[in-house]
């Protein structure tokens, strides 16, 4: 019964993300197409021959519906075409290059964000109104209001320059190379997990049912762990959808910083040279990932939450 | 504002609860002697030491980047060749060092911070017309009205915002005013979301009930009983616009997508900062330390009143 509600829930949200999906790669189309200069634009004129058969070979000198309606036709089979930049790279293969990497840093900021926001978050509630408190929100504040662009080149100054402990920047999937962008980018998310966390267990501490517990003599560690964690937890798992947002925008500007040959290195590359494709390709990619972990988050809640049930119609 | 003796304060919070009435929050417009909403928000945010120093501090610095740089003898612009990348000094008159080119750093930190603070609040004032009139229609009609256009929200809220301001910026350009735009544009959806859940409880009160039956229209009730009711939570989460704002006009900025030379704003004065960071520490901490102040200010401002405006709020 409970279970065939969430499944018919879970259906009906996956229904409702084909608009969205829909309008996400119809603006991001029309808004790249309208702007002026195009990627074949450069200091020196191409001959006209030579821009005819360019603009032949990619499909520029059709209709723009017509256009529309082809790339849809290939994002249906998960072809977001040549890259105009980067020669002999389609957009799928500069993907599966620069999204393994962005993939690393943003699941360990994640797992990292979680682990260390909760703890924060639980330790603050329980002291509520101590130093311990006021230190960890003032700490969770300076988090959530230092952006990551002051923060990456505070901590390159410090631990590579100055301390000479980490590399400053670089890739090569080697641990001391991951340790600053996965701090900076999880900063900002410790901070704000902190603080849903605090918030909702000290609400969740002043429950009747918590009070029964410690009637009963339990000692507060089981509290914690058996009856408190659970609810108090799930605010910050409905956070976990934007916080992935976050991340991945968080880690466009990681990714220049700390020059990490990743997804959002090519974003921005992409940007500033007028990759069509390239561009197209992120933003898609990165909006279908989003898009599809709100949707894991929201049937995630839903199993965990007691409280909310889709039996009846909505 | 003067702060009541003790025991008015006391007396205050004790009754506190009876501010959640709506007819409270009508009755502020009036000049009524006593405890309105407003006042009593008002007091409750005054005891609130973090947002009161947060306050001033603001204050100062507002009023800082529209004098500061009259003070100084550089204009922002000036190339002094005799001093480049020269570290902070009284001297020299260049109070916060100067970069790589010789341009006085308090000179440009000042000037970008007008930049940024401006697009702080005008892309707020985008996204708050916008939001507000939206929600306040769609909660107000509700029905079929309202669905679709929440349901408009929910598919625009599901975009990954950043990219497409990103988009946006190398579409159309970087000029300022599609900053403003492009910004406020894509940050109305919370705002409408908030003004409409409001909106649909206070359409089922009394007063806006008597109002239809009195055969006042549509508009007249949204804009004179619906909207000004709206105030206190819109005024809260505009404080807490701001700082988003800012960080999002630096975010661009800092990627050099942003404002361009000679203008400048706190994002790109910290990129520049970044890339001289090792011989010139100074061209990244004075710009950075402004910015973070300043985005920690709003934030504490922002809580304080959300705390103040909510006295349900506070356990």
């Amino acid at each position: 019964m409970i279970q065939e509600g969430i499944v018919r829930h879970g259906i009906g949200r996956l229904v409702s993300l084909i608009p969205t999906l829909l309008m996400l790669i119809t603006i991001a189309f029309f808004l790249i197409r309208v702007a002026p200069g195009g990627p074949f634009d450069s200091e020196k004129p191409l001959p006209p021959e030579i821009r005819a058969n360019l603009d032949a070979k990619y499909h520029l000198d059709e209709p723009l519906v017509q256009q529309y309606f082809r790339y849809l036709g290939q994002i249906l089979v998960l072809d977001f075409g040549p890259s105009y930049q980067y020669k002999d790279w389609t957009v799928n293969e500069l993907i599966a290059r620069g999204f393994p990497v962005s993939l690393t840093i943003g699941g360990l900021a994640m797992v990292l964000a979680f682990v260390f926001g909760t703890s924060i978050g639980i330790a603050a509630a329980l002291r509520q109104n101590s130093a311990v408190d006021y230190g960890a929100m003032g700490f969770a504040m300076l988090g959530i209001s230092i952006p990551n662009f002051v923060i990456a080149p505070a901590l390159i100054l410090l631990f590579a320059v100055y301390a000479g402990w980490l590399p400053a920047g670089g890739w090569d999937w080697s641990v001391q190379r991951m340790i600053l962008p996965v701090v900076t980018l999880a900063l900002p998310v410790i901070a704000y997990i902190a603080r849903l966390t605090r918030g909702s267990m000290i609400e969740v501490l002043h429950s009747n049912y918590i009070r029964t517990a410690r009637a009963k003599g339990l000692p507060m560690s089981q509290i914690i762990r058996r009856h408190a964690l659970k609810p108090a937890l799930l605010p910050v798992i409905s956070y976990m959808g934007p916080a992935t947002a976050g991340l991945i925008t968080g880690s466009v500007i990681i990714e220049r910083i700390y020059s990490i040959p990743g997804l959002g290195s090519y974003f921005v590359t992409g940007a500033l040279n007028r990759d069509y494709t390239l561009v197209m390709g992120v933003v898609i990619f990165y909006g279908v990932v989003i898009i599809l972990l709100n949707f894991i988050v929201d049937l995630l809640y839903a199993w965990l939450n007691p409280r909310i049930r889709y039996d009846e119609a909505s | 504002m003067q702060l009541p003796p003790k025991e008015t304060l006391l007396a205050m919070a004790a009754t506190e609860t009876a501010d959640d009435d709506p007819f409270a929050a009508a009755l502020a417009q009036e000049p009524v002697r006593g405890r309105s909403l407003w006042s009593d928000a008002w007091h409750r945010l005054l005891k609130n030491r973090a947002a009161v120093t947060s306050g001033v501090i603001m204050i100062v610095m507002v009023l800082m980047v529209i004098f500061g740089p009259m003070l100084s003898e550089w204009s922002g612009d000036y190339t002094d060749w005799d001093h480049t990348a020269a570290p902070p000094s009284l001297e020299t008159g260049h109070w916060f060092g100067t970069d790589a080119v010789g341009r006085d750093i308090f000179v440009r930190t000042l000037e970008g911070g007008r930049i940024s603070l401006l697009v702080g609040v005008v892309a707020t004032l985008v996204s708050l017309i916008i939001g507000v009139s939206y929600g306040a229609i769609a909660g107000y009609y509700g029905g079929s009205t309202d669905k679709l256009m929440m349901r408009i929200v929910d598919i625009i809220y599901a975009l990954p915002f950043m990219f497409f301001v990103i988009l946006l910026m190398v579409v159309f350009g970087r000029n300022i005013l599609l900053i403003f735009v492009a910004i406020g544009a894509v940050n109305w959806l919370d705002m409408a979301r908030i003004v409409r859940g409001q909106t649909l409880g206070l359409k089922n009160t009394e007063y806006v009930e008597a109002a239809r039956a009195c055969g006042v229209g549509h508009w007249a009730i949204i804009r004179r009983h619906i909207v000004p009711n709206l105030i206190g939570v819109v005024m809260v989460y505009v404080t807490l616009t701001i700082p988003q704002v800012i960080l999002v006009e630096s975010f661009l900025s800092f990627l050099g997508l942003g404002v361009q030379e000679p203008m400048s704003s706190w994002g790109a004065l910290v990129n520049d900062g970044a890339q001289d960071m090792e011989s010139a520490p100074w061209t990244l901490a004075f710009p950075a330390a402004f910015l973070t102040i300043t985005l920690y200010c709003f934030n504490y401002i922002g809580d304080g009143m959300r705390d103040a405006l909510d006295p349900k709020d506070k356990s």
